[in-house]
């Protein structure tokens, strides 16, 4: 039986990683090379890493540590932040990223998720959604590390990049980010309906009921998380955890897929 | 030296970071000199089915393969799409596979009142099925693998199936015959049970 994935989301800043709360006020957490060792000894089922000023600097991915990371990485990794060419999504294949996420890029630039797509196949590219929610309730699309909105609608949105062949579909609610309180199951279940391609979840999980609730409730294929993999109890001590399979057997008893 | 084909279609760098890991001397490359002087091939491969075999004869090493794997019968592991080009066929294309194994590739499909998501991405299980020289000896059981595929083998034969999965329904998820591996799942991302399968091929395998 296929299980559905539990993914560490991992943002890196410079040369360190941090975690962020609704997209700002970055804490570091540590060194990402002796972090991936420690998921790796857990057997996390898969990693992201979002360099989250990539962007915003206007620069290409840090290839160096990537690949640093990487060499310490025996499950899938998948990497995001600053890619905006196919020569990019090359050089990361080179340093032994399997996945690369288009964030802003895919926004601007309909064709470069085509040609990745035609070119990687589809299970190589992710499409990664920011979402945030307006004082009315409507939800929308931001780009550029959440500095710029698109007014775009998510599932709309979501379609179009599924349309274009993008493997999978990431989805992280801005305002759920680092505040561990539950994911926004409406805004998933909005996406996870409007396309057939896999959606992984992100965004406000702090606890193992949080993330079988997405699974269960909201048709997700994979859920992600930053804090509860990084931080442990009420005063947020950095702590590298991770499901026991015991645990996370639990969750693939109430999910069982076809 | 084991020697990690590269002909733009693969996650070498992650299949050379496991073998790195089982203390291997391996490097990637698509010179044909250097595929010669290997003692075994890694066949990765990420993509689409014409592309790759298109990609294989555009940098001159479709002969080559076929020369060290059929005639000299040098180990080889495929994985993922370069498990499949090893197959005769491909729903996913009209070019002929390399043919080295009696089996062909299908899409998959859901039975009749069955919701299948494809691709078929997620960790799973394998059941072993025959002893394939050793290749999975010592593997923590359950085997549990990396899977990241639309399309998977069928066997047309007897005895080429090494291990199987369940998706759906049953179906095979890794080959062998003589020295020829061929495997669906992704073991160089497969943790602890990926780690123990390349470890086997390197310091044990030389035929099923």
């Amino acid at each position: 039986m296929l299980k559905p994935r539990v993914i560490p989301c991992l943002l890196l800043r410079g040369r360190g990683l941090c975690k962020t709360v609704k997209f700002s006020d970055p804490k570091y957490v540590g060194d990402p090379v002796n972090a991936v060792k420690i998921f790796n000894e857990k057997e996390v089922d898969e990693l992201l890493l979002l360099d989250i000023t990539a962007t915003l600097e206007k620069r290409e991915p840090n290839y160096e540590l990537i690949g640093d990371v990487a060499g310490e990485c025996f499950m899938p990794l998948a990497y995001g932040g600053g890619v905006a060419s196919v020569d990019h999504i090359r050089k990361l294949h080179r340093v032994g990223v399997e996945k690369v996420s288009l964030n802003s890029a895919a926004f601007h630039n309909r064709r470069l998720v085509e040609e990745s797509c035609a070119i990687f196949g589809s299970s190589s590219i992710v499409a990664a959604i920011d979402v945030k929610k307006t004082l009315f309730g409507k939800y929308e699309v931001w780009i550029n590390s959440g500095k710029t909105n698109t007014k775009e609608d998510p599932a709309h949105y979501a379609e179009r990049l599924a349309g274009l062949g993008v493997g999978e579909i990431l989805v992280n609610s801005i305002d759920r980010d680092g505040t561990m309180g539950g994911f926004d199951l409406t805004l998933l279940k909005s996406i996870s309906s409007a396309v057939d391609t896999p959606v992984i979840a992100c965004g406000g999980a702090g606890t193992l009921n949080h993330l079988r609730e997405a699974i269960d409730k909201s048709g997700v294929n994979a859920v992600a998380a930053g804090s509860m993999f990084v931080f442990h109890g009420k005063h947020k001590a950095v702590l590298i955890n991770y499901p026991t399979p015991v645990e996370l057997e639990t969750l693939r008893l109430v999910n069982s897929p076809p | 030296m084991i020697v990690v084909v590269d002909y733009d279609t693969g996650n070498v760098g992650s299949v050379l970071n496991m073998l790195k890991k089982v203390g291997a001397k391996a490097l990637v490359s698509r010179d044909p000199e250097v595929l010669r002087g290997a003692d075994k091939l890694v066949l990765p491969g990420v993509g689409a089915f014409d592309e790759a075999i298109g990609n294989l004869r555009r940098f001159g090493l479709y002969d080559v393969l076929n020369q060290l794997v059929v005639e000299e019968r040098r180990p080889i592991l495929g994985v993922c799409l370069g498990a499949q080009l090893m197959a005769r066929s491909s729903e996913e294309g009209v070019q002929p596979g390399l043919g080295w194994l009696n089996a062909h590739i299908v899409r998959f499909r859901a039975t009749e009142g069955q919701v299948l998501r494809v691709p078929h991405m997620g960790w799973n299980t394998a059941q072993a099925e025959a002893e394939g020289g050793g290749i999975f000896r010592e593997v923590a059981q359950p085997m549990r693998f990396y899977f990241v595929h639309s399309y998977h083998m069928v066997v047309d034969e007897p005895g080429l199936e090494l291990t199987s999965s369940v998706y759906g329904s049953r179906f095979t998820s890794a080959m062998g015959r003589d020295n020829i591996l061929s495997m669906q799942f992704h073991p160089e991302k497969s943790h602890k049970y990926g780690l123990q399968v390349y470890r086997n091929f390197v310091e044990s395998f030389e035929s099923c």
